[in-house]
């Protein structure tokens, strides 16, 4: 059940219109969809928030910031999406944040030849390749770090516990893919809703199955009950969680019980600890810098990164584009789009992204690291 | 299933069944004395487990605003639809709506802070929680008791979106879980019983027995169902049926407060977590025929006991195992005890 969706509409670029008059028509436009209200409203807010931060150019031309809520609604996400192409003919269409909305988005988006990057993972067929990028790290990048972790332990047999939800499903099937490789026997694959109140019979089950370390397809607070009860029903092994729960509520809410936890991230969870060879620590730095200068200390998120990482790959398009056509038209579109997938690299928050005609992912593995839960914070895992 | 692991699934079954009970009784006490649904019997658990957990953090609660609001509305609407007569009601409009809200949101301003004893936040959280069952039925459902249940539905239904609005407003997104009473688990030789069970055991036991004194030998109790069995009849002997609603909704609350309290620490409850949790309850009550106490209890524990075997069995499964559950019950019942669209008790 979805709360009536409350539509905020941000001009985040009141310059530009002040400023420009009758050449506003020209500024870049940007239609950012979210879940910011709904069920997956925990991983919708942050986006929102560093879009309150964002520039209001890019790559010094103008820029008007269109944001809207979906409610975590496929419907309310393609009318979303139909409002950005016919009525604000946006440029460029960031969103959805969770996988479900941002498919939804993606045939609208298709459809009007605007380019769209989506901001949760999300499968791209190959009818929906030219305009539509991935911009997190797809699961099976993330998961691998999992298994070449449990491989460097010398593990052999794994066991699973997920949503019932497509976060589960893509979480398992990445699992069961990338587990083959690696050599590790997935022994048992549970199910349970974010909802629930009890995950005991499947902790039970779980542990029956005798696995050596559990893998658990959660996310945010929700993935702590199953941690807290595999612990509580016994269970000593590592246990793995998705790059979902790299957010402090998930700490918060399992306490001293998931000290240990494992998780991959993007690299910016760990910036300060990361290497300064490595590109991505000072983009990362300056973002964690510009973010919690806004909302306090400890606020800035790798979710809240892929926002501002859209916003870089934009800024490094949009000079391409800026020099072939004006916005606003199909053709600057198009430029944008192949700008995008120039093979240009971008350093960004959450790795370094380099999108081409054929890969819309565009992430290797620098684009994660695995995390720990050590006293109480995400550190590197050594 | 093996002969460690039954118990445990039995276990988990009643710890959840016995709060789903809970709220089976809060949703038919408010339904037969008021024939409304009350599909946000949930988003009151929800209150009462996140008021606690931020309690429990020393935070001060968004619960006090929206109680100290809610006060001052149904204030104002009493007053307003009582002008024509003021005299006598005013003094009780006033100390009800408007003086006790507003003292116990600020009493948990000042106390909350203070990171006062465990008993007294647990007081603060059904003081906080309970006035706002009162307070939602004198604004949204007193004025309009007389009319047909499906009217008295679609005002309960956005009363649960009002309350879930609310909950994203003043709680956010993120989930909430508070700190466990007694941790752990005690060994009674064949299996471990968790001492939640053991907490939440005692205190359903203790309010069912309440209930069936409350109805039994209590004169507002009596009332009550006075009410629930005959409106106009009740009437015509004195029982004022708007004051029973008050009772009832007042009671609701009191009952979903301390099931949210129950609950908080075994899970991670979001804002809009309440209705699937009253849903549970809902089912519980339609096993009851949505007229039997004691019926509804059982129905209510054998959803829990089905969800935490269906978990262990399908869980990819789960939820369809527990709603398909009132199709054999609904069959039965439209079959064996076939009765008339009626409206009215």
């Amino acid at each position: 059940m979805k709360s009536r969706s409350i539509k905020w509409i941000w001009t985040l670029a009141a310059f530009g219109a002040a400023f420009s008059g009758p050449l506003s028509a020209q500024e870049i436009k940007v239609g950012l969809s979210g879940t910011f209200t709904g069920p997956n409203a925990s991983n919708g807010v942050p986006y929102r928030s560093a879009a309150e931060i964002f520039p209001t150019t890019l790559a010094g031309h103008p820029v008007k910031w269109i944001l809207l809520d979906d409610a975590t609604d496929s419907s309310i996400a393609v009318r979303n999406a139909r409002r950005f192409v016919d009525e604000d003919k946006v440029d460029v269409i960031l969103g959805s944040t969770s996988t479900v909305t941002a498919v939804a988005m993606s045939d609208v988006a298709v459809e009007a030849k605007t380019p769209q990057i989506g901001l949760s993972p999300m499968a791209i067929p190959p009818a929906k390749l030219p305009w539509v990028f991935n911009l997190p790290q797809p699961v099976p990048i993330m998961v691998s770090a999992i298994l070449d972790d449990a491989k460097a332990k010398g593990l052999k047999t794994i066991g699973y516990i997920g949503y019932t939800d497509g976060w589960g499903d893509l979480n398992w099937n990445a699992l069961n893919q990338t587990a083959k490789t690696a050599g590790i026997e997935v022994v048992s694959g549970e199910r349970y809703n974010r909802t629930d109140t009890s995950v005991t019979s499947q902790a039970l089950k779980t542990i029956a199955a005798k696995p050596q370390a559990v893998f658990i397809g959660g996310s945010g607070t929700a993935a702590a009950l199953p941690h807290l009860t595999l612990r509580d029903q016994g269970f000593t092994g590592p246990i793995y969680h998705t790059h979902g729960t790299v957010v402090k509520a998930f700490i918060d809410a399992g306490g001293k019980a998931v000290e240990g936890a494992l998780m991959p991230t993007g690299p910016m969870v760990a910036a300060s600890e990361l290497a300064d060879s490595n590109p991505i620590k000072k983009v990362s730095l300056d973002f964690i810098q510009k973010f919690d200068g806004k909302f306090g200390k400890g606020a800035a998120s790798p979710i809240a990164g892929y926002a501002w990482d859209a916003m870089l790959l934009l800024d490094a398009a949009a000079g391409d584009a800026l020099k072939v056509a004006k916005p606003g038209t199909p053709e600057f579109r198009t430029a944008m789009r192949d700008a995008l997938q120039s093979g240009r690299e971008v350093v960004g928050t959450n790795g370094v992204y380099r999108y081409t005609a054929t890969d819309h992912y565009g992430l290797d593995e620098r684009a994660r690291v695995l995390v720990e839960v050590k006293n109480g914070a995400f550190r590197l895992h050594k | 299933v093996t002969f460690t692991i039954a118990p445990l699934l039995i276990q988990d079954g009643l710890t959840n069944g016995l709060i789903y009970a809970l709220l089976a009784l809060a949703i038919l006490l408010v339904f037969v004395v008021t024939r409304v649904l009350w599909v946000a019997a949930g988003d009151f658990v929800v209150l009462g487990a996140i008021t606690c957990a931020l309690i429990q953090k020393g935070e001060v609660p968004g619960t006090i605003y929206i109680l100290a609001a809610l006060g001052v509305i149904s204030t104002a609407l009493s007053l307003w639809r009582a002008r024509a007569n003021l005299g006598p009601v005013w003094k009780r409009v006033v100390l009800l709506e408007l003086l006790i809200p507003l003292g116990i949101s600020a009493l948990a301003y000042i106390v909350t802070p203070m990171r006062p004893p465990l008993a007294v936040q647990l007081a603060l959280v059904v003081a906080l929680v309970t006035p706002l069952g009162f307070l939602v039925y004198r604004v949204a459902f007193r004025p309009i008791a007389d009319r047909p249940v499906l009217t008295l539905l679609f005002v309960a239904v956005a009363v649960h979106y009002a309350l879930t609005g609310l909950g994203l407003a003043f709680f956010g997104s993120e989930a909430f879980r508070s700190q466990p009473f007694l941790p752990g688990r005690i060994d009674v030789g064949f299996t471990r019983i968790s001492w939640q069970l053991i907490l939440v055991l005692a205190a359903s036991a203790i309010m069912m027995i309440a209930f069936w004194m409350f109805f039994g030998r209590n004169l507002w109790g009596k009332a009550l169902r006075a009410t629930a069995v005959n409106r106009l009849g009740a009437r015509l002997v004195g029982i004022r049926p708007e004051a029973a609603g008050d009772i009832a909704f007042t009671i609701s609350a009191l009952v979903a407060a301390i099931s949210g309290v129950l609950i908080g620490p075994v899970t991670a409850l979001y804002y809009d977590s309440g209705f699937l949790i009253g849903l549970k309850g809902f089912i519980g009550t339609v096993i009851g025929g949505m007229v039997s106490f004691p019926l509804s209890v059982l129905g209510a524990v054998l959803v829990g006991l089905v969800e935490s075997f269906s978990a262990f069995y399908a869980s990819a499964l789960k939820e369809a195992i527990v709603f398909a559950l009132l199709v054999p019950f609904l069959l039965w019942r439209s079959a064996f005890e076939p009765r008339g669209q009626e409206d009215d008790h």
